[in-house]
């Protein structure tokens, strides 16, 4: 970057850069003329950036000859926010509420990478509880199951399967149920914190997770009768976005694509963080490497994750009171917040401790809220299985209060790369089942 | 890699009444390390030093996490040499990201790779760095297909080019965006909000955020 572009430059000022023309009109005209030209009867569509089935703000250019796409190139950057950019001016406590917002379909899983990121900065991976390790594990999980319902339910809908649409949000709305009444919200938890979790499980947590559990153990079958043979549904998957092994390693493609074309590999078992090492489960594969394949590992996957699910509902059941955050005053958020009806709360017992008891409590919840803790100098990348595939966190830390760099690393961004080699040679209508089935979610693509 | 000092206990700019003020702190990165590193690390060292001479300019093991410094002459054949040694077998490039450190004199913008073995797998980070006055080092695109979107990302965020890319544009930000946004010369907000008939300045001159 040049030091003579003024980036305050106001319309009309000599520095101010000019974007291009937008009228469409005359654009449009050009474009017209050009193409009369052309011997070939080749047609330029734009699908999206509004486009219902492109999962968000995608946009897809395509050159199509009749039904048959010639060419497609996706264009993304619709939904940047420069949250990586905001983050170097926040405390890295305060980098939470950014990450959880960039994949909202899975936010637990951005806070997770982010924060174990942290965690490996400041040295205090092993010192984690075990409690605080359990919760985290069953929120991801939950949130896996969560994120898989709105694949496979968007996924359907696209072809016209409305009734697993809704079926799949009924159930994920459940989850979300489950969600509030331990974070608060819905959707953008911030509830993984570095050292632990903002606050432990409600009373009634453990009931509630029973019920979902049996809700979704009896409906997950649903979606398999309505679609695993159904002939409308195989046909518009089956044999479709296909990608084998060797494009899913040149384009570095992980998660449900890569294990649906027949590579057992699923970081919670290669490189298992939060104790997945502990937890008894499967990776399930497929061998078609098509979206119909990807659909069904989704499927195997979630009858993990409940398995996975109810063992942590085990542990957490028995673990009962023992602590969820890091045990270390520098740290440690200072107080375990209550959660009120409206999903917010403080702790009275806190509150009264430092409003009425001691003034160095005082001063010390203020800095660490305030200010935040320091993080000694050097980088990390922790690299989690979210639900899309790897999701790593590069975390460069200069010493001071704020991350120096943060960059996420989102397997959807990775896996639209994927896009002409899944796209290019079919159909128009199949552009959307590969789309589909790569499950982008466009808050993490572009960040 | 230093990044400068800090003086007195508290951040600077502030009437530090604490009687810590005569602290000068140096603020450095990590240095380099000196083998063994143990596990897997020194033989893969020693197989990369076998088939590219020279390799690394420095090598890091810090936390747990494997860095190589490579010059960026070196690049192209290192990470070649990663990928296809089936003693090595770095199959995925996994992210390319750009750091940018304006304190480090003569090697501004760093590009860091996160290489990842599914054969053995192991993970490993390459770390370039290039002066701000001549931003370029080789594409690694020709190797790992995957690095395209991500070294799009990082000349567009840090304004870092990447030659022999086969299509180095704008990626996140629209085509005509002036400036690269994640270098720390550049500001947060930067750039008016505009309505029509009203403006709003840029976020940045709208409250303090340090």
């Amino acid at each position: 970057m040049s030091a003579s572009i003024d980036f305050y430059a106001a319309p009309g000022h000599e520095d101010e850069f000019t974007a291009y023309e937008t009228n469409a009109a005359g654009e449009f005209e050009a474009i017209q003329a050009e193409q009369a030209d052309r011997e070939d009867r080749v047609l330029v569509i734009n699908m999206g950036p509004q486009h219902p089935s492109t999962h968000g703000v995608l946009r897809l250019m395509v050159e199509c000859d009749g039904e048959t796409v010639v060419k497609i190139r996706p264009g993304i950057g619709f939904l940047h926010t420069g949250i990586e950019k905001s983050m170097e001016y926040r405390s890295y406590t305060q980098g939470t509420a950014f990450v959880t917002r960039m994949d909202y379909v899975a936010p637990l899983f951005n806070e997770a990478a982010y924060v174990l990121s942290v965690e490996r900065l400041l040295g205090i991976e092993d010192q984690i509880p075990k409690r605080a390790q359990d919760i985290r594990v069953l929120m991801m999980e939950l949130c896996r199951l969560a994120s898989h319902l709105v694949a496979i339910a968007t996924g359907g809908l696209e072809i016209g399967a409305l009734t697993v649409y809704m079926n799949g949000f009924r159930e994920r709305e459940m989850i979300l149920d489950f969600f509030e009444a331990v974070t608060g919200l819905r959707m953008n938890h911030e509830y993984i914190r570095p050292g632990g979790v903002a606050n432990d499980l409600p009373e009634n947590a453990i009931a509630q997770l029973h019920d979902i559990i049996d809700w979704v153990e009896k409906r997950l079958p649903e979606i398999h009768q309505f679609c695993d043979d159904n002939p409308i549904f195989k046909g518009r998957m089956q044999g479709i976005a296909y990608m084998d092994l060797t494009a899913c390693f040149a384009l570095g493609v992980t998660g449900p694509c890569l294990r649906s074309a027949g590579m057992p590999w699923d970081l919670r078992k290669s490189q298992p963080y939060c104790g997945y090492e502990t937890y008894d489960f499967n990776v399930p594969t497929q061998e078609s490497a098509d979206a119909y394949g990807r659909y069904l590992v989704r499927m195997a996957e979630m009858e993990e994750s409940l398995k996975i699910v109810k063992q942590a509902c085990d542990r957490l059941d028995a673990s009962r009171g023992e602590p969820v955050m890091i045990d270390d005053p520098a740290l440690k958020w200072p107080a375990q917040l209550a959660l009120g009806p409206d999903g917010q709360g403080n702790s009275h017992e806190h509150i009264k401790q430092i409003m009425g008891e001691s003034m160095e409590s005082l001063i010390h919840h203020f800095k660490l809220v305030s200010s935040g803790f320091e993080v000694p100098p050097g980088q990390a990348y922790v690299p989690i299985e979210s639900p899309k595939g790897e999701l790593g966190c590069h975390v460069v830390a200069d010493g001071g209060a704020h991350p120096y760099r943060v960059h996420m690393r989102d397997p959807g961004f990775n896996h639209l790369q994927a896009v002409p080699l899944l796209c290019e040679g079919g159909m128009i209508a199949d552009i959307v089942v590969a789309i589909g089935s790569l499950d982008p979610v466009m808050g993490g693509v572009d960040r | 890699m230093s990044f400068g000092t800090q003086e007195g206990a508290w951040s600077s700019g502030t009437g530090d009444t604490s009687g810590f003020g005569g602290i000068v702190t140096k603020i450095e990165f990590p240095k380099g390390s000196e083998p063994p590193y143990g596990g897997w690390y020194d033989g893969a060292i020693a197989r990369l030093g076998e088939l590219v001479a020279e390799p690394t300019v420095a090598v890091v093991f810090d936390r747990g996490e494997l860095t190589l410094h490579v010059a960026r002459e070196k690049l192209l054949e290192v990470v070649q040499a990663l990928r296809d040694d089936a003693k090595l077998r770095f199959e995925y490039c996994v992210s390319v990201s750009g750091v940018h450190y304006p304190a480090d004199a003569g090697a501004e913008l760093h590009v860091v790779y996160h290489l990842l073995s599914i054969t053995h797998n192991r993970r490993l980070r390459l770390e370039v760095s290039v002066p701000d006055a001549d931003p370029h080092l080789p594409s690694v695109v020709r190797v790992y297909p995957a690095a395209d979107w991500h070294e799009r990302e990082a000349w567009d965020m840090f304004g870092i080019v990447f030659d022999g890319h086969p299509y180095l544009t704008r990626i996140l930000m629209p085509d005509d965006w002036v400036g690269h946004p994640q270098r720390k010369d550049y500001p947060l907000g930067g750039i008016p909000v505009e309505f029509k008939g009203a403006k709003v300045p840029p976020v940045d001159q709208r409250r303090s955020y340090r």
